[in-house]
């Protein structure tokens, strides 16, 4: 089934399409739409391409609508108001940092999460915040330690790579003591290329988790060397 | 007294149009002093599209042509007018539901409506320098009166002092709240055009007295 769809509303167009463009590069599959400007083309939101925007990205599962500014989260809300009450029960407005929420969100739907979730991943990501505490590993019961080969290092297509897939298992699981179910959290180590990550993973899926994470370095993330 | 009915629901936006494009340069003077001064312009062009819409053939209801208005002008104002005028008038719309014609409590309840949609939207209460210290009074008003038109024309009157006495206040909501101080000694944009659109629902019912009424 597709994952939950997202609209980017801001006052300008090019805003929109950067945050969309940047949201793509790291959820491929997941339906992104701009839903930036006035409808010929000014600063400011447009009720329309909003309304359009949510009928585009909502396949089946459900849209969460990010905003910027003041007047866009209004007319944001405007539109919910319209909705069908059927409809209205999936469409999610996220009180979240555009740019960081955006990617977050993204990252999550691309991970399979459903609507509510999706929400709650981009209303945690705050720009500047420290990253989530990571989780309570204990006493591993998995662990590895992994080089990272590919020349970008552990950017955000990689993080956001691991994030997504580790949030599917029930594990406690960091790397370099960071929360490795968490994108921001992985980019904020800034690991470059022949950095070491430590893994450690307890719970019941901590085995297939580490192993993930092994497999994923060990091939460069498909990315160059 | 005249059936607050569908035509005088037409009549009353197309009133708001004409009011709003004379006004326009006010509007946006008002808007210069305190806000990004695109509130003139943001009216008449999302009134005229109202009109544009209404000339496509008369509504069936009260409540048809305020979803009509609603929608033209959460599309068309740009800026944080639209939202809030788009939800009042849904809001309103909603509140009217299936009455063919409007008496004193309907008018009190559509206007109570509106007013309860702009601050939920808004997020502004009454002293805040914005359009609900237009609307607050004017439901107040309109609470006291017998039938419809008498409750818009004592809702308008009330939306037009309480536009005047935005002028010492303080801004703490909108674009104006970043003025601070500075703010005061000027009306508020939205309390003005408030006053104009109320003003427009009692013109659209007195104007089919003129123009001949019904029997």
């Amino acid at each position: 089934m597709s994952p939950v769809g997202l609209v980017v509303v801001s006052h300008s167009a090019r805003l929109a399409e950067g945050v969309v463009e940047l949201a793509a590069q790291m959820a491929g599959s997941v339906p992104l739409v701009a839903a930036g400007g006035t409808d010929d083309g000014g600063l400011g939101t447009s009720f329309e391409k909003i309304m359009r925007g949510i009928d585009e990205a909502d396949q089946g599962r459900g849209v969460v609508i990010m905003a910027d500014l003041g007047s866009a989260v209004m007319t944001a809300e405007s539109v919910l108001e319209f909705l069908e009450d059927d409809r209205r029960a999936r469409v999610l407005l996220a009180d979240a940092a555009l740019v960081e929420g955006t990617v977050a969100a993204a990252v999550a739907a691309e991970s399979g999460a459903e609507v509510d979730a999706v929400v709650r991943a981009a209303e945690e990501a705050f720009p500047g915040a420290t990253p989530e505490e990571a989780p309570e590993v204990g006493e591993p019961t998995s662990s590895a330690v992994v080089t990272l080969p590919n020349r970008a290092g552990l950017h955000a297509r990689p993080a956001a790579i691991l994030a997504g897939r580790l949030s599917q298992f029930d594990a406690e699981i960091t790397i370099n003591g960071a929360d490795a179910q968490s994108v921001m959290a992985l980019m904020a180590l800034n690991a470059r290329k022949g950095a070491q990550l430590v893994v450690e993973a307890s719970g019941p899926d901590a085995d297939e988790a580490v192993r993930l994470v092994r497999e994923q370095v060990e091939h460069g993330f498909g990315e160059p060397a | 007294m005249t059936d607050l009915d569908a035509a005088w629901a037409d009549r009353w936006l197309r009133e708001c149009a004409r009011v709003l494009a004379v006004h326009r340069e006010e509007l946006i003077d008002l808007d210069r002093a305190i806000g990004d001064g695109d509130h003139g312009e943001n009216m008449d062009r999302g009134f005229q599209a109202v009109v544009d819409k209404l000339d496509d053939g008369p509504s069936e209801s009260v409540a048809a042509a305020l979803k009509v208005a609603a929608m033209m002008l959460m599309s068309k104002v740009g800026g944080a007018a639209g939202p809030l005028y788009g939800t009042a008038f849904l809001r309103a719309s909603a509140a009217v539901g299936e009455r063919e014609s409007l008496d004193g409590p309907a008018v009190e309840a559509m206007l109570a409506a509106a007013r309860d949609g702009i601050v939920a939207r808004g997020k502004a209460d009454p002293g805040d320098k914005t359009m609900v210290d237009a609307w607050s009074p004017a439901v107040v008003a309109a609470g006291r009166a017998a039938d419809g038109e008498a409750a818009f024309a004592a809702a308008a009157t009330a939306a037009e002092e309480g536009a005047l006495a935005t002028k010492p206040l303080v801004a703490r909501k909108g674009r104006a709240s970043y003025l601070g101080e500075r703010s005061a000694g000027h009306l508020d944009p939205g309390a003005v055009s408030t006053s104009y659109i109320l003003r427009a629902a009692v013109t659209a019912a007195v104007s089919e007295i003129s123009a001949g009424g019904r029997p």
